[in-house]
């Protein structure tokens, strides 16, 4: 056998083409140059260098997660490989899929503690779905696919491949991705018939039935977010969609009852409490989701659907669990449903006709309280009021919103209108400072004609700022747009409801000149102070065709609301207005 | 999850690529997530040596205990699992080694025992034996327990393995 013409590096580059990558996020260092030097003699593959690691894995995964294909990135061995720990994590928590490729020093010095060497796979363990380390150059390619597959399918993630430098020079043979087979993994996808019938019967004779509804919608494919609007659409049922779900059905659809759990509706969380059927589809039953477990949805049999079989039954018992891809069982469970006899159909649907029409004027009831209402003030800006705004200004264009984590997250997640799936990025599971500018980043590498919007606090927002410079490099006119209540606003709250009011640490000292700071990295800087300015700086940075900061100024002392403090059930939810909130000592110990 | 739902013994045999980290993928998975392993063995099983059968015994309700043979056929290099508790009717054995330092009359007693229980005897000096025994794990704390009693012991388990009773094979045994 001839040598092959290619080295590690090349083969790298090559199978990445092959898997349809056309853009990477990296990072160069010693033990990835060989493929840094592949990467400058080919076109085909564009890189996108960020300038800090964790950026990488967020904007990979802005990108993934916006675009639907895998996120990549490149990073050096060591700290390069370290850096990147924390968008790792978040992407297997929000089942994100990536696939991030380490260097690692040669293979004679691996455990030697060399230079830049750092127990990548073992650091790297914990927070993927799966990982490599490469030491033959003739696994090399088959490695990388195999990569590609495992990330993207069943329930996506992340998953890293280490490669040593030494397989980066080393000749390597090419295999093209058709025909790898993987020995052991078999995520599942088609439903069991007999658990869809079974599911659609329990559901027909539902009295209060709700659908609760999460990422793995998204996740599932464009598709699977028609086919819940078909099912909402075709039974009337309410829905609640989680964090990680908005946009699964539009905002406008009448049977949507606003997002669930800590932060949710007052409609969405009593008609989960209350429900006597729940449909859960792609979600997981979080904690932010459930409050207090033992008084979660007491009266409600439930149905899971989830690629996961580990989530089905982890923290609630099904009473029907259907292990599959989301949008397949829900196809079947459509069809089951239009598809049940007619006569039965006749008979029961009256009777069922009725109680949905009595739960639905009990659900409006709830409406009524208009949770999440909030007063305008002449003198300073609301935050949701911003957000609103915001929305208004955007509502007829292709938009994607970004975030980062605290109270501006929520607000954006209370009150901006997502109509399709992937149009709202934001950091679930892991709730990463940090995570909504480089994701932004990667969601307009993705839609570079679409406006792309972090919905950022001035605290978050300084975790990744240095990726403004990546995108004036890449001539990405993302906006940033800061809600700056100064305040840690989100620990502020938390400290007001379980602290006494002590603010230890969680006021906004010595915060940067965010307008100033802006034009240091050649970004357009705007600042909004009053109301009477809000409108006119969203149109100023809707209309700059670059990167925006813009700074507004808002309310320092608004709380997110309602709220289910922790330890609380979904009944027992503040909506602000009660003069003293109290949490129980079981409630303090969580976070 | 915190239940009061009876906690129980689960011996559960996972058949795996016997590539390196993958036992540390496993016991990762153990800690990680809170679940206690009492016992844990791994082999390479087949000719190649490229499958291993790792035997873990541990303990817990019975989400919990699907919650771990969840989250373990997670895991991309596992071929297989069997809760062998589960399926009914298996055998389970341990095997100790057994040093004990004793003279006269406790050195002839350790004999004695060591004959009653079936062990072997693999090594021995004028004021010493070291005892093979294999069997259930509770015949061998009831051994050790023992010898304990007689003189200086060292102790070496191998910790247990497990199969199932009847003609049905495993079929991720390749
Ligand atoms: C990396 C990281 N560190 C700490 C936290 C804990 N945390 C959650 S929200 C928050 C405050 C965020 O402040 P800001 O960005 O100003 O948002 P606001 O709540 O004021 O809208 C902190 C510190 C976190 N989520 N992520
Ligand atoms: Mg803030």
């Amino acid at each position: 056998m001839s040598p092959s013409p290619l080295n590690g590096a090349e083969v790298v580059v090559k199978a990445l083409v092959d898997q349809g990558v056309e853009i990477i996020f990296g990072y160069p260092g010693g033990a990835v140059l060989p493929i840094y030097d592949a990467i400058f003699q080919q076109n085909r593959l564009r890189h996108v260098l960020v300038r800090h690691e964790q950026g990488a894995a967020h904007a990979a995964e802005g990108y993934a997660r916006a675009s639907g294909k895998v996120g990549v990135l490149l990073v050096t061995s060591g700290p390069g490989a370290t850096n990147a720990v924390t968008g790792l994590t978040d992407a297997l928590l929000d089942s994100v899929p990536i696939v991030c490729i380490t260097g690692q020093v040669p293979q004679h010095l691996i455990g030697t503690d060399a230079f830049q060497e750092c127990d990548t796979t073992g650091i790297t363990r914990a927070c993927t779905k799966h990982n490599y380390l490469v030491r033959r150059p003739e696994v090399l390619a088959r490695t990388l696919h195999e990569a590609f597959s495992i990330a993207r399918s069943g329930r996506p993630g992340p998953v890293v491949v280490d490669l040593p430098k030494d397989v980066q020079f080393a000749r390597a043979p090419y295999v093209a991705p058709d025909n790898i087979h993987h020995r052991t993994y078999r995520p599942p996808s088609a439903p069991c018939a007999a658990a869809i019938a079974q599911a659609a019967e329990a559901l027909r004779v539902a009295k209060k039935p709700i659908i609760y509804a999460g990422g793995g919608v998204i996740n599932s494919g464009d598709k699977a977010s028609r086919l819940l609007k078909a099912f909402v659409d075709t039974t009337n049922f309410p829905i609640t969609l989680t964090l990680m779900g908005l946009g699964g059905v539009p905002a406008s659809s009448k049977q949507f009852l606003g997002m669930l759990g800590m932060h949710g509706t007052f409609e969405a969380n009593l008609a989960m409490h209350n429900c006597d059927v729940m449909l859960c589809v792609g979600a997981r039953f979080d904690d932010r989701i459930t409050g207090r477990l033992d008084a979660f949805a007491p009266n409600a049999q439930k149905i899971h659907i989830d690629i996961d079989s580990s989530s089905i039954n982890k923290i609630v018992r099904a009473d029907i669990a259907i292990c599959a891809d989301a949008g397949l069982a829900l196809k079947a469970l459509l069809q089951a449903w239009q598809g049940m006899a007619e006569d039965k159909k006749k008979t029961q649907q009256k009777a069922q006709q009725k109680d949905l029409a009595r739960w639905w004027q009990q659900i409006e009831e709830w409406r009524k309280r208009d949770s999440l209402g909030f007063r305008s003030d002449k003198k300073q800006i609301q935050p949701q009021e911003a957000i609103c705004r915001l929305a208004k200004a955007t509502r007829n264009r292709p938009v994607r919103i970004t975030t980062e984590v605290g109270q501006h997250q929520m607000w954006a997640a209370q009150h901006f209108p997502f109509e399709k799936p992937r149009r709202w990025m934001t950091s679930g599971g892991l709730g990463t400072m940090g995570y909504g500018l480089p994701a932004a980043i990667g969601v307009q590498l993705a839609y570079p004609k679409e406006l792309v919007i972090d919905i950022a606090g001035e605290a978050s927002i300084l975790m990744n700022i240095q990726e403004l410079s990546t995108a004036v490099q890449q001539r990405l006119p993302v906006k940033v747009f800061i809600l700056n209540n100064q305040y840690m606003g989100m620990i502020r709250q938390w400290q007001e409801l379980l602290h006494g009011g002590r603010y230890a640490e969680s006021y906004s000292e010595s915060l940067p000149d965010f307008v100033k700071l802006a034009e240091a990295y050649g970004v357009k800087g705007l600042r909004a102070t009053k109301p009477s300015e809000l409108d006119a700086v969203i149109a100023q940075m809707l209309a700059h065709p670059g990167p925006v900061l813009a700074d507004i100024r808002v309310d320092q002392h608004v709380n997110c609301y309602p709220m289910i403090p922790s330890g609380a059930a979904h009944n027992e939810m503040l909506l602000g207005d009660e003069p003293q909130a109290k949490v129980s000592d079981d409630g303090k110990m969580l976070v | 999850m915190t239940s009061e739902a009876a906690s129980r013994r689960h011996a559960i045999a996972v058949v795996v690529d016997n590539e390196s980290g993958v036992l540390s993928k496993v016991i990762g998975l153990f800690s990680g997530r809170g679940y206690n392993i009492e016992s844990l063995t791994v082999c390479s099983i087949n000719a190649s040596d490229t499958v291993s059968r790792i035997t873990i015994v541990t303990s817990g309700d019975d989400m919990t205990i699907e919650q771990i043979k969840a989250q373990l056929a997670r895991l991309v290099p596992v071929h297989g699992i069997e809760d062998l508790s589960r399926q009914g009717e298996h055998i389970e054995k341990e095997m100790a080694l057994v040093k004990i330092v004793a003279q006269g009359v406790e050195r002839r007693e350790a004999l004695r025992v060591a004959n009653i229980f079936g062990a072997k005897v693999s090594d021995t000096t004028l004021s010493s034996f070291v005892f093979n025994l294999s069997g259930s794990s509770r015949k061998l704390d009831a051994f050790i327990a023992l010898m304990r009693s007689l003189g200086e012991i060292e102790i070496a388990r191998s910790g247990v393995v497990a199969l199932n009773r009847g003609e049905e094979v495993f079929s991720h045994h390749r």
